[in-house]
């Protein structure tokens, strides 16, 4: 039995470890460690309702303060690790080096930047509280123009946000459709419809040349020639793990903390979440999935590896799934579909938006996507656990319809 | 045990109804029903799981 668990990371796959790990019994010390000074929130409403002025700090707390304390964690914000050693067992924390008996890794991910933006006035990306802070201030601040690079989800979400302040939005986007590279170019276009009918100047197969302005964002040039005035933008071109202070770790960092399909990193160290990349053995390929949902699972599943032995070990293979709010349309994706995927519209209809398709490939369901169509992406979903083949997949649509 | 669903914060992403359909029912109106309140003890795991799954924290398990 472990004396103590250490986890690095004081976000949602850190603090659903910790709870895990007490639900199940275990009453050794946990240590949650994160660099950020604030207890633990939730990501997602940064890019909505806190974004949107609906909600203050305060809704965003993951767990109310009373369970944090009953989990009578030694919990440590505000506090960077700077280092691993999985040889000794050690870990180094603002420079102090401590052992560690288990230690799981979900330090997460950041935005990736446009380079040369840095030192630029107006420009963001949205990861964490005090970023979405800085662009609720400009918000409110009656830009002339905002201009999301990126129409992925959280650029789609601060574009539908901005445009409810009322701010003229500019959503430039390197793919022919939004979310194109997941949902294909049909169904992209249909989120690029939802957007344009809200008002947004959506450009779409376009990218970025250059950010223009010396103290404060003037214009974004873009690649095919067009110049956008503007006072604020968002950048939402993806993340990248946050691994260096693994550097000389003795793990292996290869586009995050690689582990085994138990999600065991080294011996005694586990990792979950953002920065974790690991055999899904229901897809046989290496996966990194950077999905709200995810974390809870991994969180969970990485910190009850910890507790066992290889033979109880367990391998972890999830169907991926996400949801994103965007105006008043919800839309989610279960599964992993590829653009040249066969799609079905199985439910509604695009007109309306309100529908559902599945993708398949091969023979098989490879996922489904909804858009406010919230029970039938979940009835799907249970297929594509059970490993249903496309047939089964267009069977069970046509009796539900 | 109770299960008790703030319907301000619940946005039907139905993620319970895959985990407990025997509790949980998203229908075709986008409306989560819950359809036992009092489940059987057996069930605190699918339960605590439903709560912890879901995206806007809406269901509580209360003893």
């Amino acid at each position: 039995m472990r004396s103590s668990v250490t986890i690095v990371g004081a976000s949602l796959a850190g603090l659903r470890a910790a709870e895990t790990l007490r639900r199940d019994g275990f009453d050794g010390t946990i240590s949650l460690i994160g660099d950020e000074p604030h207890v633990p929130y939730d990501r997602p409403p940064l890019s909505k309702q806190f974004l949107s002025g609906d909600w203050e700090a305060d809704r965003l707390a993951l767990s109310p303060p009373e369970r944090i304390t009953g989990l009578d964690l030694d919990l440590r914000l505000g506090q960077r690790a700077t280092g691993l050693d999985v040889c000794s067992h050690t870990i180094e924390v603002e420079g102090t080096a401590e052992g560690y008996d288990g230690l799981l890794i979900a330090t997460g991910a950041r935005c990736r930047t446009i380079r040369g933006t840095e030192g630029i006035d107006g420009v963001y990306t949205l990861r964490n509280l005090d970023d979405g802070l800085a662009i609720r201030a400009a918000l409110r601040d009656s830009p002339r123009r905002v201009v999301v690079v990126g129409a992925g989800f959280i650029g789609a979400e601060v574009a539908a946000t901005a445009v409810g302040y009322g701010v003229p939005v500019t959503m430039v986007e390197a793919l022919p459709a939004p979310l194109g590279r997941v949902l294909g170019d049909t169904v992209g276009s249909v989120v690029a419809e939802l957007h344009v009918d809200h008002g947004v100047d959506l450009r779409c197969g376009v990218g970025v040349e250059e950010i223009c302005g010396t103290d404060s964002v003037e214009s974004v040039r873009l690649s095919d020639g067009a110049v956008v005035e503007t006072d604020l933008v968002v950048v939402g071109i993806g993340v990248v793990p946050n691994t260096e202070w693994l550097e000389d770790s003795g793990l292996t960092i290869d586009n995050g903390v690689l582990c085994d399909e138990t999600c065991l990193a080294a011996p005694d160290v586990t990792a979950a979440g953002d920065v974790a990349r690991w055999p899904n053995p229901r897809y046989g390929e290496l996966m990194r999935v950077e999905h709200w949902d995810n974390a809870v699972e991994q969180g969970a599943h990485a910190a009850r590896r910890l507790m066992q032995s290889s033979e109880e070990a367990r391998p972890f293979s999830p169907v991926p799934w996400f949801w994103s709010d965007q105006y008043d349309r919800k839309v989610q994706l279960a599964g992993r579909a590829r653009p040249d995927d066969e799609v079905r519209l199985v439910d509604g209809s695009f007109q309306e938006r309100r529908f559902a398709v599945i993708y398949g490939r091969g023979g098989r369901l490879t996922a489904v996507f909804g858009m406010n169509r919230p029970r039938q992406v979940m009835q799907f979903k249970g297929l594509l656990e059970s490993g249903a083949s496309w047939n089964e997949a267009l069977d069970f649509a046509e009796v539900q319809t | 045990m109770r299960i008790v669903v703030d319907y301000d914060l619940c946005e039907s992403n139905a993620i319970c109804m895959q985990i407990a359909p025997d509790v949980f029912e998203v229908r075709d109106d986008d409306f989560l029903y819950v359809l036992n309140d009092a489940p059987d003890e057996d069930r605190r795991a699918a339960m605590d799981e439903a709560a912890q799954r879901c995206p806007k924290q809406a269901i509580k398990v209360e003893d």
